[in-house]
């Protein structure tokens, strides 16, 4: 990724002039760069003024114990003045290892973890099954690719809808399962099966997204090698090992990276399909939106701080997932 | 690509050392071809695949073709009465229409927005290396990943201050937190594949950067805006969470909300439901089965080159 840099700018690396004054640096990094700041200006306000200042707010405010009682607001015609005080870390020092923190947090926590692995295996391993699939040469190829892209392609506030139809005590499903003797669970209903519902159709709202993404990394895998492997007289387990799955990685490391943080972020399904009726399935976002928004009082400092919490960890997980790749493979670098 | 590509010819040689002879040469069969076996095994799995993802879509439109709000237990019964008056309904005496007026305010807003303001940085730091430039790329990473938790309760303080809560102005704000970071990841993508080439011939020519950008890079990249504006525009279409928050008179929601509305207001109308969820499915679908295939390639290649 840095072979073309050094061409836009004209400069070698590594060049070292004698060392200006830090003014004259200032100036002269001005003069030689003003065209990139300039350009990158827009993008800089906006994030500021719509990224960067909310997050101080927050920030502020999860160390608070603003709720919806004290806040400033306005009931008919009286305005009432905003009376919450600054208390430090002692939000954060609550939620981790407060009185009911396994309650309100760690549950939450691992369940979060367990969604997001269990989704994105999923995910990606049927996805690369079905773009394996459609990678052959076969009959009727474009129809199933069109049929199979259909789930992304459908808004997903719409198609939770459908799903949660069908997953009614007595929708499709349960009658189906019946018509089968198979035992009926309560899937809006039972926790665990609530869990297993919210899987289900996370999965089914996501594969498509990984299996196009796959099938373009295949189409760019270089037919020669299939060719040399087979040749060579690999098997076609190993030309998959040896061939595939390597010439993959590249793909594969954005779409999981994206999965990761794309499921841990996943608010509308779980929100949609149980509203704020099971806050045991609720994972650290709706978690977050619910004390938010979901209650009485409105605990606005609460939520923040899941907020801050949640940011820390996706960076966390992100640096890590980089570093990683790194050290894995240099020139995969995000 | 090209790199990942040359890793790993060297692990297929060394495979291949260790089974030398494991060639059956039983048939000849060309490369790619399959026995009838497996090809009816692959054509049947693709089968039920697209039965699993055809399913819950065809339910709904089915669905929306009973008359009744408790239809949807008892599908047999709708054979019988199949009828349009759902569609009808919903198009005559719900506020679809004024659902579809600011879901298109909004997410056009955004979208506009976002391609305007982040088409030039997308181009500045495809081609560009200014001091801090790792750190800026760092910052669009980022918050690219923020979950809507981190900015929800914050932005709700900050637009009700500024009375922008129940605004169109306030939603198409806090959409633009994502839609403009990410536009300009999807853009340096694309701004990448362009050949350097014409830069420094836009550069001999005499044009300053602006010129090079504003005329030889950004006709060349309309594809590149083409998949940043769609996938800003199908984001705020979308989203739920902000949108259920933010707007609380009922002729400002969005579909994302609208449709919820059925449930929580009108003693889950689950029949005129399904039939808001299909008119708002099929043009979306439609739409986006023709850029389809640009939105692919431009969001694993804004994610992959860095």
């Amino acid at each position: 990724m840095t072979v073309a840099i050094d061409r836009a700018t004209g400069k070698r690396r590594g060049e070292r002039a004698p060392r200006p004054g830090p003014l004259r640096r200032l100036r002269h990094s001005f003069q030689k760069y003003w065209y990139a700041y300039a350009m990158i200006t827009p993008v800089v306000i906006v994030l500021g003024v719509l990224v960067l200042y909310p997050l101080g707010y927050g920030l502020y405010l999860s160390l608070t114990d603003a709720t919806s009682d004290n806040t400033a607001r306005t009931i008919g015609v009286n305005e009432i003045e905003a009376t919450y005080k600054f208390i430090g870390l002692d939000n954060y020092a609550d939620l981790l290892w407060g009185e009911t923190a396994y309650d309100r947090f760690w549950s939450h926590f691992v369940w979060t973890i367990v969604w997001t692995a269990a989704c994105v295996a999923l995910h990606y391993s049927i996805g690369l099954g079905l773009a394996l699939l459609l990678n052959q040469k076969m009959r009727g190829r474009t129809l199933y690719r069109l049929i199979l892209v259909l789930p992304w392609a459908v808004p997903t506030f719409v198609t939770v809808f459908g799903w949660r139809f069908m997953l009614a005590d007595s929708g499709v499903i349960n009658s189906a399962l019946d018509a089968l003797h198979l035992p009926t669970p309560l899937w809006l209903e039972d926790t665990f099966w609530q869990r297993f519902a919210a899987i289900m159709v996370n999965t089914w709202c996501g594969v498509p997204f990984m299996m196009v993404s796959l099938l373009g990394g295949l189409q760019s895998i270089d037919s020669s090698l299939y060719e040399a492997a087979e040749m060579d007289g690999a098997s076609a387990w190993q030309r998959f090992r040896y061939v595939t799955l390597p010439g993959l990685r590249s793909v594969s490391s954005t779409v999981v990276l994206l999965g990761v943080i794309w499921t841990f972020n996943q608010f509308a399904i779980i929100f949609l399909l149980f509203g704020n009726t099971a806050p045991d399935v609720d994972i650290l976002v709706t978690w977050a939106y619910h004390l938010g928004f979901g209650q009485q009082p409105r605990d606005y400092a609460q939520s923040a701080a899941y907020g801050i919490l949640l940011l820390s960890i996706l960076i966390v997980f992100t640096s890590g997932y980089r570093r990683w790749l790194n050290r894995n493979d240099p020139q995969l670098a995000i | 690509m090209s790199t990942s590509m040359s890793t790993s010819t060297l692990p297929t040689t060394s495979a291949a050392d260790q089974t030398p002879d494991a060639v059956r040469p039983r048939k000849a069969r060309r490369r790619g071809e399959r026995g009838p076996g497996a090809s009816l095994a692959a054509h049947g799995i693709l089968i039920v695949a697209s039965l699993i993802a055809l399913f819950p879509i065809a339910w709904l439109f089915f669905l929306s073709l009973g008359p009744d709000k408790d239809d949807y237990l008892h599908p047999g019964r709708i054979f019988g009465k199949m009828t349009f008056d759902n569609y009808l309904f919903v198009l005559q005496e719900t506020k679809f229409f004024d659902w579809l007026t600011s879901t298109l305010v909004v997410s056009l807003g955004t979208t506009l927005i976002g391609v305007l303001v982040a088409a030039t940085t997308g181009y500045a730091v495809s081609r560009m290396r200014f001091p801090g430039y790792r750190k800026f790329m760092w910052v669009l990473l980022v918050t690219q990943m923020f979950p809507i938790a981190v900015l929800i309760v914050p932005m709700y303080q900050i637009l009700s201050e500024l009375q922008l809560i129940d605004s169109y102005l306030g939603l198409v704000l806090v959409y633009c937190s994502t839609a403009v970071p990410y536009c300009a990841w999807l853009l340096k993508g694309y701004f990448d594949t362009i050949p350097f080439e014409i830069d420094e011939a836009g550069r001999v020519d005499g044009l300053n950067p602006f010129g090079t950008f504003a005329r030889l890079i950004l006709p060349l990249a309309k594809p590149g805006l083409a998949v940043a504006a769609f996938y800003s525009f199908i984001t705020a279409f979308g989203e739920v969470a902000f949108a259920s928050t933010f707007m609380l008179s009922d002729t400002k929601y969005t579909f994302a909300v609208g449709l919820q509305s059925f449930i929580s207001e009108h003693d889950a109308q689950r029949h005129y439901m399904a039939a808001t969820a299909v008119l708002i499915a099929v043009p979306v679908s439609a739409f986006f089965y023709l850029v389809q295939k640009n939105l692919v390639t431009g969001l694993t290649a804004g994610g992959t080159k860095g």
